[in-house]
């Protein structure tokens, strides 16, 4: 009897492991562990054994039928797992489709610069300072150190208003005079950014307005190293680690010594490419102390304060950055330009 | 400035490689913008060594079979000489004068397969020279013009270079680009290097920065023959605009073209040669940065014949009288104002001072003896003249930028030296020099620590000293720590000790100052709060499917006009903008008012390729202040929606069109997050569809409105829209918002009582707004009750003409305990009965 419920295992086994679906697998469940299965048969066939033979039988009838149990299970789990896969397999999609296309909104790429920028001086302790774009001829040149007739009027292409002495800012420097004397006498460490406006052709490389962002920093030990330092900072998080700096001196009316700062190509790697006009530096700002006559004029005397000043322009770096030819995109607001950022 | 090298030299030794003399001056503030190279190795045009040399021509004879060319034999150095076929129009002024060996005439002379520019092409094109009979007469080499050699544009004749006194020791033979091979820089004269506006400026800056001696051209001028004194005498009326007045006289002027070397010169500059006398006169412009003007002398003297005609010449500088016109040398009459410094005599005027000369005293080609003008003017004078006038000259730009009364005697001198030498002139004895007005050259004290504090450099008073000596400087030492420093006579820049800084900057070399972190007391950090909540608006808009545009601040009023149709109130009144009085364009005259024009303008390009449109802009508009100067540059911010609600897709049908509630969805989701607690009411304006038009308030205040825009508005943008299409879009005071929000608010607590939904279907009279039936519900559900949501609206059908239904779910939850149904149906009927009472609201059935 014992050999007929070995056989029997080993034989329901090998059936269990033939079976290929589910259906099959119930079918050798009722046959084998079932009310009326093969295994119930067995049991009641204990009767026809000795008594000294019974314990052992039933005991090894006991784990068979668990084992066969668990292989069961086991099975069934193993066979509903691969229906389920072969049933996921049969539903698939192209993946290749294009999703449900969203509506997507967007800041614009010229905000996204001025948010770098507020980022970067942000960390370094400047603050943001708005000030008008509709100004006086006072704060736009003459308390900028432009008297009138300077030659210097002559590099801003200036529109006039009905109003001789107001103006359309040429430049966000104007603000400097306004931070300093809305600060006096706490040390000045600001960003001033916004819209200008210059009598310019709108063609590709010009326009009529494009944005600045002034920087102002007054103190009592500030000097041409500091500027330096910082705008080399500024250059490196704005443009890449890796990045070196050029000053080389030049001319503004509000800064003595001025200086434009350069920063190496990171197209070409300074390597000389048709971006930089194989010079491997790029013009990025114009920079200097600012003049003693304008920290005069706006509260801080110049024996005891100096202080740097740095302009740059938010539309030449987002140009530079994405090679972005044609200035007129940035006011055009066409979305097949805006999206792309 | 075009500067050649091969000019400069004269002027200070150049032994660096052209990219290191281009650093140098670009890192000291004389920007090199372009880089031209002529002949040498590198150029466009290379000049090979063995092919393109220096020709001496031996004789010129007619072409026996062609009137239009003639046959040159020229020596190159080689054993035998070579006749060159040419048609050069000014060879055929040699022809029979027979052997020409001792005129020591030269030109550039190209061998067989020398590579050249085409000199009859428009273009620069090159092409290699092959032999070929020309009517009869085998030729295989040329005699070149600058053109063919890319040296300028010049193609009138070939190089004819007459060996003189003043020539360098020519050979035949000699390679063309050991001779003529060159390198001009473009030099970017910005305002404060005017100094640098001409050779010997750029010389200057060149040798100090390398540490070199300028070799100053001579000023010595040799003087012969009557006293110029006697014939000429010089008043000036305002020396404040006429600091000096220098002349010299020259008798006896030959009027010929200028030597060879000169013509090279002028045009490697920029400048075209006329004739010896004027190419003199820009010579030594070019040269040392004097502008100076030559009169007809002989005109001068007739003129004084009327009234002196036994005395000198009288030549006054002074002020136009009412009314005074002058001619100037171009032809133009200018009607002169106040502030015109003119040259005159006793009878009229002659020039404008610095600007230009005047037509009748001009030089005619029967010139013979001319008087010389150097003079010094105010800057700022010529730079309105010269504005006002429209005259740009070579004169007046270095006038206008400041050139020192110490120069113009220099100059003088210089030219009148040269029209001897050159055009074969005597000089007259003695200078005419009216100088009332010497400027006073100021010492600046320096100190060392200002320095440290400005530059961050630590240099001591010796350092100091010997890099400002390398720029002229004269330099005191006042104390250990002070110096006195006057500036050279050329360095009218100089104002203060912040310029000196500048200077010991540029000398030492920005790039060696060190790099180094602030480390000065930080400000009051404060943030600013306006920018910080302008820039969330933006974020929320973004998210919310809205894509920022920046328009253009300048735009016209007719464009603004649109948005106000024809005959409405508004309409009618005039608006007083910010105007442009020198506008570049018709359609850039005033500063905008509103911002939706330029978005309306904005959806209107776009409404050609897109099918949804979402945009706003955040700025600023220029509102004119009654008894303010400046306007009100009031922020705000606008929106724009159009087209599709959902992108095409390949999957579902579309969506349908945005429409009003669409807009509000954008507006409802920005205020929740800001927890700004606005109200909508029906309102009118006239740019907005009626009934389709909402004022958006905080309490009583008016934040802006929103709505369908009118469609004689939309028509009038050009925006390209479907049948049944609406445009939305919605203006608001962004300060109005900004200033509503609040910086803190409560929080709402989270209770754990179960909450109990109940739907109420309700039928109004069709005109009840929906808010008013909130209002009432919310009143009434009172602490219990937790949110109030529409989610039905229906109309038509079983509901009566003149009503609609209304069905909203409404939650309750008690803070404190599990609600029954009888305190739920108690809270209903409570709402009920006052919706009855208040609006005559009526359960659905």
């Amino acid at each position: 009897m014992l050999a007929q419920l070995n056989e029997l295992h080993a034989q329901s086994i090998e059936r269990l492991n033939q079976s290929t679906a589910t259906a099959e697998l119930e079918a050798w469940y009722k046959e084998t562990l079932g009310r009326k299965g093969s295994i119930y048969l067995l049991t009641r066939q204990v009767g026809g054994l000795s008594p000294e033979e019974r314990p052992a039988f039933g005991k090894q009838i006991n784990i068979v039928k668990n084992e066969l149990q668990a292989a069961y299970d086991s099975r069934l789990a193993e066979l509903k797992g691969s229906e389920l896969q072969a049933q996921m397999k049969s539903s698939a999609i192209d993946v290749t489709l294009p999703g449900r296309p969203q509506p997507k909104g967007g800041l614009h790429i010229i905000s996204q610069t001025m948010r770098d920028i507020y980022r970067i001086f942000g960390d370094m302790g400047f603050q943001i300072f708005r000030s008008p774009e509709v100004e006086t001829d006072a704060y736009n040149f003459e308390l900028l150190n432009f008297p009138p007739h300077h030659p210097a009027r002559e590099m801003q292409d200036t529109f006039y208003t009905s109003d001789e002495d107001v103006i359309l800012r040429t430049h966000t420097s104007p603000g400097q005079i306004r931070a300093m004397r809305a600060y006096y006498p706490e040390p000045v460490r600001v960003i001033l950014p916004g819209m200008v406006y210059r009598n310019e052709q709108v063609n590709a490389r010009s326009h009529l307005q494009f944005t600045q962002v002034e920087g102002l920093a007054v103190g009592e030990d500030i000097s041409m190293a500091d500027l330096k330092g910082t705008l080399t900072d500024f250059a490196r998080r704005m443009f890449g680690a890796g990045r070196e700096t050029r000053f080389r001196a030049s001319y503004f009316p509000f800064t003595e010594p001025s200086a434009e700062m350069d920063v190496t190509c990171f197209v070409c790697e300074a390597k000389g490419c048709q971006l930089c006009k194989y010079t491997g530096w790029l013009e990025i700002l114009g920079c200097g102390m600012v003049h003693p006559m304008v920290l005069r004029n706006g509260g801080y005397d110049p024996e005891k304060y100096t202080g740097f000043a740095f302009g740059l322009g938010p539309e030449r770096i987002t140009m530079l950055k994405y090679g972005i030819t044609d200035i007129r995109h940035f006011w055009e607001n066409d979305l097949r330009f805006l999206q792309q950022f | 400035m075009r500067v050649p090298l091969s000019w400069l030299k004269d002027y200070v030794d150049i032994n660096l490689p052209v990219e290191e003399v281009d650093r140098l001056l670009t890192n000291a503030g004389l920007e090199v913008k372009s880089i031209d190279t002529i002949g040498l190795p590198g150029a466009e045009l290379e000049w090979e060594a063995d092919k393109v040399v220096l020709g001496q021509i031996l004789k010129v004879e007619q072409h026996p079979n062609a009137d239009r060319l003639v046959l040159a034999t020229v020596e190159y150095g080689a054993e035998e000489t070579e006749i060159v076929v040419t048609g050069a129009p000014n060879l055929f002024q040699y022809i029979g004068e027979g052997d020409l060996t001792d005129r020591q005439l030269y030109s550039a002379y190209a061998l067989e397969g020398a590579t050249l520019y085409d000199g009859h092409s428009e273009e620069l094109k090159k092409a290699k020279l092959k032999g070929r009979s020309l009517r009869g007469v085998y030729n295989r080499s040329m005699l070149c013009s600058e053109k063919e050699l890319g040296i300028s544009d010049e193609h009138e004749g070939i190089i004819i270079i007459e060996k003189d006194e003043n020539s360098p020791d020519y050979q035949a033979g000699t390679p063309l680009v050991e001779l003529f091979g060159d390198v001009v820089l473009e030099i970017d004269i910005i305002p404060n290097i005017a100094r640098c506006s001409s050779m010997v400026g750029v010389a200057r800056e060149y040798a100090a920065l390398t540490g070199q001696p300028v070799r100053y051209p001579s000023y010595d001028v040799l003087m012969e023959g009557p006293d110029a004194n006697a014939r000429v005498k010089v008043r000036t009326e305002d020396p404040e605009l006429n600091p000096r007045f220098a002349a010299l006289i020259i008798d006896g002027i030959e009027r010929k073209p200028s030597p060879y070397w000169m013509q090279h010169r002028l045009r490697l500059a920029g400048q075209r040669p006329i004739g010896v006398v004027v190419d003199i006169s820009n010579y030594v412009m070019l040269e040392m940065g004097q502008p100076n003007h030559t009169f007809d002398y002989d005109f001068l003297r007739r003129r004084a014949d009327q009234y002196a005609p036994e005395g000198p010449i009288e030549i006054i500088t002074r002020l136009p009288h009412e009314g005074e016109t002058l001619v100037t040398l171009d032809g133009v009459t200018h009607k002169l104002q106040p502030h015109n410094i003119l040259v005159t005599d006793p009878i009229s005027n002659l020039s404008v001072g610095g600007v230009m000369g005047g037509a009748d005293s001009e030089i005619k080609p029967e010139t013979t003896s001319v008087l010389l003008e150097a003079a010094a003017w105010n800057f700022i004078n010529i730079r309105k003249t010269a504005t006002q006038l429209g005259i740009h000259t070579e004169a007046a730009f270095r006038f206008s930028r400041g050139v020192h009364p110490s120069q113009a005697l220099l100059g003088a001198k210089r030219a009148a030296e040269l029209l001897r030498r050159l055009a074969g002139g005597t000089v007259a004895q003695g200078i005419i020099d009216s100088y009332p007005l010497v400027p006073a050259a100021e010492p600046i004290t320096l100190n060392a620590t200002y320095v440290r504090r400005l530059s961050g450099l630590d240099l001591s008073t010796e350092e100091i000293a010997t890099l400002l000596g390398r720029l002229e400087f004269d330099v005191q030492t006042a104390d250990s720590e002070h110096l006195l420093v006057t500036a050279p006579d050329h360095r009218l820049d100089i104002e203060g000790a912040h310029d000196l800084v500048e200077e010991v900057c540029r000398m030492y070399g920005y790039g060696r100052i060190p790099s180094t972190a602030l480390s000065d007391n930080l400000p009051p950090q404060r943030g600013n709060l306006a920018l910080e909540q302008e820039e969330r608006i933006k974020d929320i808009l973004v998210q919310a499917g809205v894509q920022e545009t920046i328009g253009v601040r300048l735009t016209s009023r007719a464009v603004e006009a649109l948005m106000l149709p024809k005959g409405s109130a508004q309409d009618a009144e005039p608006k007083r903008y910010v105007t442009i009085t020198n506008p570049n364009s018709p359609d850039r005259v005033v500063m905008r008012q509103t911002l939706m024009a330029g978005l309306l303008e904005a959806t209107a390009s776009n409404s050609r390729f897109q099918e949804r449109i979402a945009l706003f802009e955040v700025g600023p508009v220029f509102l004119v202040q009654e008894e303010q100067q400046l306007p009100n540059e009031q922020m705000r911010l606008a929106l724009v929606m159009t087209g599709q609600r959902d992108l095409s897709s390949w999957q579902d049908g579309k969506a349908g069109l945005m429409d009003f509630f669409d807009l509000k969805g954008v507006l409802e989701r920005l205020f929740s997050i800001l927890h700004v607690d606005v109200s909508y009411e029906a309102a009118e304006h006239p740019s907005f569809r009626p009934g389709r038009t909402a004022r958006v308030r905080v309490g009583k205040n008016v934040l802006g409105y929103m709505g369908e825009l009118h469609p004689t508005v939309v028509e009038a943008y050009g925006i390209r829209t479907e049948p049944k299409q609406g445009v939305m879009a919605a203006d608001f005071d962004l300060n109005g918002i900004i200033s509503r929000i609040p910086a803190l608010f409560p929080f709402k607590p989270i209770y754990h009582y179960p909450a109990v939904r109940e739907d109420l279907a309700l039928v109004v009279s069709a005109d009840t707004a929906a808010t008013e039936v909130e209002a009432v519900i919310k009143h009434v559900g009172g602490f219990l009750l937790q949110s109030v949501q529409l989610f039905d609206l229906y109309e038509g059908g079983q509901i009566a003409a003149g009503q609609k239904s209304l069905a909203y779910h409404l939650v309750f939850q008690s803070p404190s305990k599990t609600l029954t149904d009888s305190d739920v149906r108690r809270q209903r009927e409570r709402i009920l009965k006052q919706l009855e009472k208040q609006i005559g609201a009526r359960l659905r059935e």
